[in-house]
């Protein structure tokens, strides 16, 4: 929590300013109680109508002076917590964006958009709470004891015994009820667990005829819950009873010892009232401190979490000097990589070479697990090799801008991801300023222009969140547009035509043929139908090469192409 | 001087949501969503508390009396003060033996600490018994909405998210829960206290209660103008906020693409625009809403000075005692405190009401239609079904199937056919009758399945499909899910058959190895040869599979189709084909498209129609001769 308060430092003088507004505010409200001992003491006693209305105006005064005090200060904290905030998710939402894909996998995707989101605005919470509270709280505390003791120091000594004993309440309850605080919110997720179980498994649980079991399982669960919750909130209802108490018998004290005193001539009767008023301040400010407790662990366990992602670097770094590609265009070339994921006991592939040229379409095939991603993933160095190097136009990729890198690839990847926004805009992802007759074109070729037609607002039809409003089929041809309109050097498609039903991927692969004539295509497919035609085929199996060559020729050499192949095409239509 | 009432809500809260300490006072402040029928919700959920009507009336007399109690004591407290003044006046003016009547206030103070030790103990009860009242309510509702669940047709699960149907059971619920453990009473205290404090001020003096009261209206408009004012800027707060966390959540989830086509630049841009609008909203809503405590304490202040100042100038003339100038204090100070809280409290069970008529709107949906009190059963099941003049379709106005006739025989094979997204899960549908038809009859071994139990209908179904649920528990558990009560031979048995036995063994606990949440600790084809094996212990007459096994590597996948084959001999098997094979070898082909089925026959057949199967059938697996169609 505290690391992350160097963000603070531009809000310096603002902070400074809540501190010393707070402390104006905080002085005023000490200095009531003293002005109306004032009235009691001499006005009261000596009947002068004219001192207490004196007094009372110089009360009114002091009143909106801490008023005003407090509204300025709530501004300034306002505006420092909620800047804060807006800086440090500024800061790591532009960390993240640098983030490679090894950082996305280590710390995994749902995390760093709770870190980036839930985290920072807890966090922001907690350092409103404490420039209000926190910091008001010990001022309160410490001058009320001031004037407490300045009003008559011997009757300071209940203060002495009824502070520790109202400490020690709050503490026992508190850590007494934290833990099962905890349980009641584990017993939450079990509930949640079952139930979202219960709605994705329904067509299951009522096949397999299971309702019964299954309203047991939900019952156990609620049981359990509903135990828990009684259990926690009986602990917390002795908490507010406990502390009335102990504030209550402390005011008894006070009137008991104070008559006393007063008796014997040391003490006056409005001193005693405002000793009263001072024994009231301090304990709820003590009470405010005590928030301290619940707050700050829980934002702590924020703040943690959000320094790791500051604290990720990310793996890959720009070329300290830039080599140039020269006048090549769309050659790619693997020597001898390998490649192996972070903490993984074996590489992901292995001793990879080969290389592809303009014009050619080379497809990769595999099973699942035999590197065909992992491989795609490297041309665009989403990751770094271990060994070996893999050239893009004679050029080491590690010795290029990753930015002029990416802008010479056209990239398919193999879940179609769509942004919120039109069709167009999601088209001129790929190149920003694309005209409308080019955006056409990409999605005619994509065979995405009929169905686009079709929608109510065609181009212009809005895609939301997540690509909800758009079949699995229609994503993979409007993000193969996306990639077509850029009319880049390279095309990589991973997988990306397996939404498509036969005819649609028949119909665009033959469109794209014409498209890349001139480009250098790399496919990633299991379909017989797609891979069958590539000018070269490579067979991918645990990460190694295990055939390369035309389908004819791996069909002959080849085992694992073989098996491949033969799980979806009869004996006779191999040969 | 013990205004100790003042924060009555417990400080915690039941640990979520809202209502964290001083904080709790922002929930007033943001603009609570409205119910379209108050009083009917109201009503119905007022149906819930009356079971437990006798608890609840405890709950509230005992709230009563802790209040009352604790209103009484400034009154008495003041009196103590009174005494020590008039003692002391006495000493001043010299009166010979005049002292401070320490017996009087003695007596005085120990009925104070009985009156301070009878409220702490009924707010104690009261907090106690409410506990258990709300918890036990929160259950009922739980328990309703989890049976009711169980008896809303397939329909109502497809139509909506899950996110959607869990948000009421957790959300909503708790809303109900925190307002029925905290904010009730408090409303409740706060309107006692508000009635409590008026009279006992009355009582003490009606010229000094005009005074208090004087600053009454002021806290209403104050509290009125920044609750509107701050309404605004938090709806707008909300809006930035949800735009920001979609933009972050698209941008991460996208983050592949986003460097793929080098938009990080744009993507920082967007997110900076639309975090300096949330920081305007943010910074606006906070301070408006943070002005409200300092206000409410001027105003709050300005009663105690015009108190001190009257009472000051009555006590001179002995119009009142000095005592009552402190209870005075006292009771102004304590007003303020209900005013805002019950500002709040109507905002909370505003939003409580809006929670109540989602989960109410929930246990209203239509059910599926009650099993027959005289159904029939088919104890032996041989795998007949037939298909007569079936009309179906998801909405009434468009349908998808119009009058179809099929009649498959015990053992068959039925394979059908079409591209993805074609509707293929509605044959399922309809067999297992997760839908109702539209027209017609669907009939198993004869008997129309509309006459048979559900239960018993589906327990003569095994369905392996592509998307495979297991469950949170063992790997022994999710087999054992295909048959109550089976034994442990049984399902290794079953799990040898599926061909899954070996690959259990190799985990490190074995049949006893937990799946985890998402079941990622197995792989995809794992899991698909676990939910075989549960169809197998299942022991059904009738089979719907799904061959597809995309993700699969092709070791797995030869092991799958094993295990698929050894399942489907000798019962009758509805498969949603994928394989030559397996549509080439069925008895009938159903060629399925937009939800509908077009064409049907076996494979000879369809192919010289030349339909849409031919068409299908040469771009899928002779993938050649399309190149022509297609320029």
């Amino acid at each position: 929590m505290l690391k992350l308060f160097r963000f603070l430092k531009p809000y310096k003088s603002p902070v400074l300013g809540v501190l010393v507004l707070i402390f104006f505010q905080s002085i005023s409200d000490l200095y009531l109680p003293t002005l109306m001992a004032d009235i009691v003491d001499t006005g009261i006693v000596k009947g002068d109508i004219n001192y207490i209305m004196q007094i009372g105006g110089l009360m009114l005064l002091v009143a909106a002076g801490g008023t005003f005090c407090a509204i300025w200060a709530g501004f300034l904290s306002a505006k420092t917590a909620t800047g804060f905030g807006k800086d440090l998710r500024s800061k790591v939402f532009a960390h993240v964006q640098n983030f490679t894909l090894h950082e996305f996998d280590h710390i995994s995707t749902p995390s760093l958009i709770t870190r980036t989101t839930n985290d920072i605005t807890q966090v922001q919470m907690v350092t409103l709470m404490m420039l209000r509270i926190f910091v008001s709280a010990p001022i309160m505390t410490v001058g009320g004891v001031i004037m407490a003791v300045s009003k008559d120091a011997r009757l300071s000594w209940v203060l002495v015994v009824a502070v520790p004993v109202l400490a020690a309440a709050i503490l026992i309850i508190v850590s007494r009820s934290i833990p099962l605080f905890k349980a009641m919110q584990a017993k939450i997720d079990k509930l949640n667990l079952v139930l979202r179980e219960n709605l994705s498994g329904i067509r299951v649980i009522r096949a397999f005829n299971r309702i019964e079991y299954e309203h047991n399982r939900f019952n156990d669960a609620n049981l359990d819950l509903t135990g828990t919750a009684i259990r926690v909130n009986r602990m917390m209802a002795v908490l507010m009873p406990i502390m009335m108490l102990v504030m209550n018998f402390t005011t008894i004290a006070i009137i008991w010892f104070g008559g006393i005193r007063i008796d014997s001539g040391d003490m006056q009767v409005g001193a005693l009232m405002a000793f009263l008023q001072y024994a009231m301040q301090i304990m709820f400010s003590l009470l405010m401190v005590s928030f301290m407790f619940v707050m700050v662990p829980r934002a702590s366990a924020s703040a943690e979490r959000i320094n790791q992602v500051l604290d990720t670097a990310p793996k890959i770094k720009e070329p300290a000097q830039v080599k140039s590609a020269g006048s090549k265009r769309g050659f790619v070339e693997f020597k001898d990589v390998t490649f192996s994921y972070p903490g993984a006991e074996q590489p992901a592939i292995s001793n990879i070479s080969f290389s592809a040229g303009p014009g050619e379409v080379t497809a990769i095939s595999g099973g699942t697990g035999s590197g065909k991603s992992t491989l795609i993933n490297l041309i665009l160095r989403f990751y770094d090799i271990d060994s070996g190097s893999i050239l893009v136009d004679g050029v080491d990729v590690r010795e290029m801008p990753q930015k002029s890198l990416r802008a010479k690839i056209g990239f398919v990847p193999q879940k179609a991801v769509l942004f919120t926004g039109s069709i167009a805009d999601n088209i001129r992802f790929g190149k920003k300023e694309a005209t409308d007759e080019e955006v056409r074109h990409a999605a005619d070729t994509a065979q995405a222009a009929e169905f686009i037609s079709e929608m109510k607002d065609g181009f212009a039809f809005v895609i939301a969140q997540g690509g909800t409003n758009v079949s699995g089929g229609q994503k993979q041809r409007l993000a193969i547009a996306r990639a077509l309109v850029r009319r880049p050097e390279i095309y990589i498609f991973d997988d990306s035509f397996s939404a498509l039903d036969f005819k649609t991927d028949a119909k665009l692969r033959a469109a794209l043929k014409r498209e890349t004539a001139n480009s250098t295509v790399l496919i990633v497919a299991q379909r017989a139908s797609t891979v069958m035609d590539a000018d070269r085929i490579i067979v991918l199996d645990e990460g190694q090469i295990v055939g390369v060559g035309s389908h004819k020729e791996l069909l002959q050499t080849c085992e694992v192409y073989r098996e491949i192949i033969s799980s979806q095409l009869s004996e006779e239509e191999i040969a | 001087m013990s205004e100790v009432k003042r924060e009555h809500r417990p400080f915690m809260g039941p640990g979520r949501g809202r209502g964290v300490g001083p904080g709790a006072g922002l929930s007033m402040m943001m603009p609570a969503e409205k119910a379209k029928d108050v009083k009917g919700t109201l009503k119905r959920l007022i149906g819930y508390l009356t079971p437990r009507k006798f608890q609840l009336v405890t709950v509230f007399s005992m709230a009563a009396l802790s209040t009352i109690f604790s209103i009484f004591s400034p009154k008495i407290m003041g009196k103590a003060t009174t005494k020590l003044f008039e003692g002391l006046m006495l000493k001043l003016r010299g009166v010979p033996g005049a002292r401070v009547d320490f017996d009087f206030i003695l007596h005085i103070l120990l009925t104070l600490a009985a009156l301070y030790v009878a409220s702490a103990f009924f707010n104690y009860v009261q907090q106690f018994i409410m506990a258990g009242v709300a918890q036990k309510i929160v259950f009922d509702m739980r328990r309703d909405i989890d049976d009711k669940l169980s008896r809303l047709p397939l329909k109502f699960f497809d139509s909506r998210t899950h996110g959607e149907i869990l948000s009421r059971v957790t959300n909503d619920v708790d809303n109900i829960s925190s307002t029925l453990q905290q904010s009730l009473a408090q409303l409740f205290w706060a309107i006692v206290t508000l009635v409590g404090i008026i009279i006992m001020m009355l009582t003490i003096s009606p010229l000094m209660t005009l005074i208090s009261v004087v600053t009454l209206p002021l806290s209403l408009v104050a509290t009125k103008a920044t609750v509107s004012r701050s309404q605004k800027y938090f709806s707008e707060q909300w809006k930035d906020l949800g735009e920001l966390n979609g933009h972050v959540e698209e941008m991460y989830t996208g983050h592949q693409v986003v460097k793929a086509f080098g938009h990080e630049g744009e993507s920082i841009n967007k997110f900076n625009a639309i975090n300096e609008r949330l920081y305007v909203a943010s910074w606006k809503s906070q301070f408006i809403s943070g002005i409200i405590m300092p206000l409410m304490n001027f105003i709050s202040n300005i009663g105690y000075v015009f108190v001190c100042v009257v009472g000051g100038i009555f006590v001179t003339r002995k119009a009142i005692e000095i005592g009552d100038v402190q209870a005075f204090i006292q009771y102004s100070k304590q007003f303020t405190h209900p005013i805002t809280q019950t500002a709040n409290i109507a905002n909370i069970i505003q939003s409580t009401v809006a929670s109540a008529e989602r989960v109410f709107e929930l246990l209203d949906e239509v059910e599926e239609i009650p099993d027959r009190d005289d159904a029939k059963a088919i104890d032996f099941p041989k795998g007949r079904v037939e298909f007569q003049n079936v009309k179906f379709g998801y909405k009434e106005d468009v349908p998808l199937i119009d009058s179809m006739n099929i009649d498959v025989k015990q053992g068959q094979t039925i394979a059908i056919v079409g591209p993805t997204g074609a509707g293929k899960t509605t044959l399922v549908n309809l067999l297992m009758r997760f839908y109702e038809i539209g027209g017609g009859k669907i009939t198993v071994d004869g008997v129309d399945i509309r006459d048979l139990r559900r239960g018993d209908l589906r327990s003569i179904f095994g369905m392996v499909l592509q998307d495979t649920w297991l469950f949170n528990g063992t790997i022994r558990d999710n087999i054992a899910y295909g048959r109550t009560g089976a034994t442990d031979e049984e399902i290794v048995r079953s799990a040898k058959a599926a061909h899954a036995d070996h690959f259990i063994r190799t985990l490190p606990d074995g049949y006893n190895t937990i799946l985890n949440e998402e079941a990622s600790n197995i792989s995809q084809g794992q899991k698909q040869l676990l939910t075989i094996a549960r169809a197998i212990l299942a022991d059904p007459a009738i089979l719907i599979l799904d061959e597809a096994t995309s993700s699969v590597d092709t070791r797995t996948e030869v092991l799958i189709q094993k295990a698929m084959a050894a399942l489907m001999r000798g019962r009758t098997s509805f498969v949603i084909a994928h394989r030559l094979s397996t549509i080439r070898e069925a008895d009938l082909i159903l060629v399925m498209n937009h939800g509908s089925v077009i064409e049907k026959g076996s494979h000879k057949e369809l192919l010289a129609q030349g339909g849409f199967y031919a068409d299908l059938y040469n771009s899928q697996f002779t993938g050649a001769s399309l190149e022509k169609e297609a320029v």
